[in-house]
């Protein structure tokens, strides 16, 4: 009975996902026509080295670095290999056309710095404003350990003059 | 007074805290310096959107004031500025659109030029045309020369093909008079003493 009622439903779920695709390529091939639309798309891709291919192992490792390492403008904090925007989908494209022109990893990164500034890249530049970012971090390491070999200076000189005093009434004493 | 100030370092560390964290509820993380402004317009060579026989180049700005207008009818907010851009066109400003579509994208889909026109021409006589014309960026290469994150983004381009404003985002009236309006009143009277400087040159 358990297994039946079970079946049922898969077959319900089923019947109603099958309609749900339908339905959406309906759609789909009413706005244009579906088929040709994907093998075009899938032609196009290729085309356009959506699948970026590589002859070279290490091009193919410079490449995902330079796509992690370089930020999607529209979506602050993604990388362009992260981001669906179609802004990481030409700057991927981009990258991938001025790797197979020549460029170095280091090109790359300028090229797209100059059209969107130092923000492209996740590793900032050294300027008077960023130089914070690495001081500031070693400044507190400093002055903290300051505050606290101060502190502790203080403390311990009154105790041994006390227990020292107290150690030779002891010593007498006896 | 030593007590004292162990006792204000918290409450001043706290509020230099505040008053950071405060700043950054209204600072706009978009807002970045462009690397487009007060350089040349990129070099292009693109056709008419509607007559691919038309083909531009950078000569489009000679001694014009333009705004290129980046835009795409999949784009919502583009559709929303059009009656603001018209509003310019009719003061007399010269608006170039620089179109560009997902047909490229294979997660959009790909498009046919004719679908393409046919869907500028029902959303220009929908919302309003102030296009002189529109250019178009078919691989969207100028578009990523001109550090365009997407659309709708406005330029101002003086008379030398300069670019002199990068906004980004829809242009309303507040943007305009903030925005291009002072860059404007900058540029209008120098281009009639550049315009004669250049033709002492020649």
């Amino acid at each position: 009975m358990k297994i039946a009622s079970s079946f049922l439903v898969k077959l319900l779920v089923l019947m109603m996902l099958t309609t749900a695709t339908s339905t959406v390529l309906a759609q789909d091939s009413n706005s244009s026509d579906a088929a040709d639309d994907v093998a075009e798309k899938v032609s196009e891709a290729q085309k356009m080295g959506e699948n970026y291919l590589f002859e070279d192992p290490n091009d193919r490792k410079t490449f995902l670095k330079l796509t992690a390492e370089l930020r999607c403008p529209m979506c602050q904090n993604q990388n362009i290999a992260d981001s669906d925007a179609m802004i990481a989908h030409d700057m991927r494209r981009k990258v991938y056309q001025l790797m197979l022109q020549g460029s170095s990893e280091q090109q790359v990164i300028d090229y797209m710095k100059e059209r969107y500034g130092d923000f492209v890249h996740y590793q900032p530049p050294v300027t008077p404003v960023t130089i914070w970012l690495w001081a500031l971090p070693v400044l507190f390491a400093f002055v903290m350990m300051g505050v606290f070999l101060m502190r502790r200076k203080v403390t311990p000189e009154e105790n041994i003059e006390a227990k020292l005093a107290a150690a030779n009434k002891l010593l007498k004493d006896d | 007074m030593k007590r004292l100030t162990w006792f204000m370092l918290p409450l001043v560390l706290f509020l230099g805290l505040a008053v950071f964290l405060f700043q950054g509820l209204y600072s706009n993380p978009k807002d970045r310096e462009s690397t487009a402004v007060s350089n040349p317009f990129p070099d292009f060579t693109l056709p008419d959107l509607m007559d691919e026989s038309v083909i531009y180049d950078n000569s489009v700005f000679d001694g014009q004031i333009t705004l290129i207008n980046v835009w795409g009818v999949w784009c919502t907010t583009c559709a929303i500025e059009l009656p603001y851009l018209e509003s310019l066109k009719d003061q007399g400003y010269r608006v170039v659109g620089l179109y560009y579509d997902q047909d490229l994208d294979p997660d959009f889909g790909t498009k046919t030029i004719e679908r393409v026109r046919t869907e500028v021409i029902s959303t220009l006589s929908k919302f309003g045309d102030p296009y002189a014309f529109n250019i178009f960026d078919v691989y969207r290469n100028t578009s990523l020369d001109l550090g365009v994150t997407g659309a709708p983004e406005t330029f101002l381009v003086d008379q030398e093909g300069v670019i002199r404003v990068h906004h980004l985002g829809d242009l309303n009236e507040r943007v305009w008079r903030n925005k291009f309006a002072p860059v404007l009143a900058e540029i209008e009277p120098k281009a009639t003493s550049s315009g004669t400087e250049s033709g002492a040159g020649k």
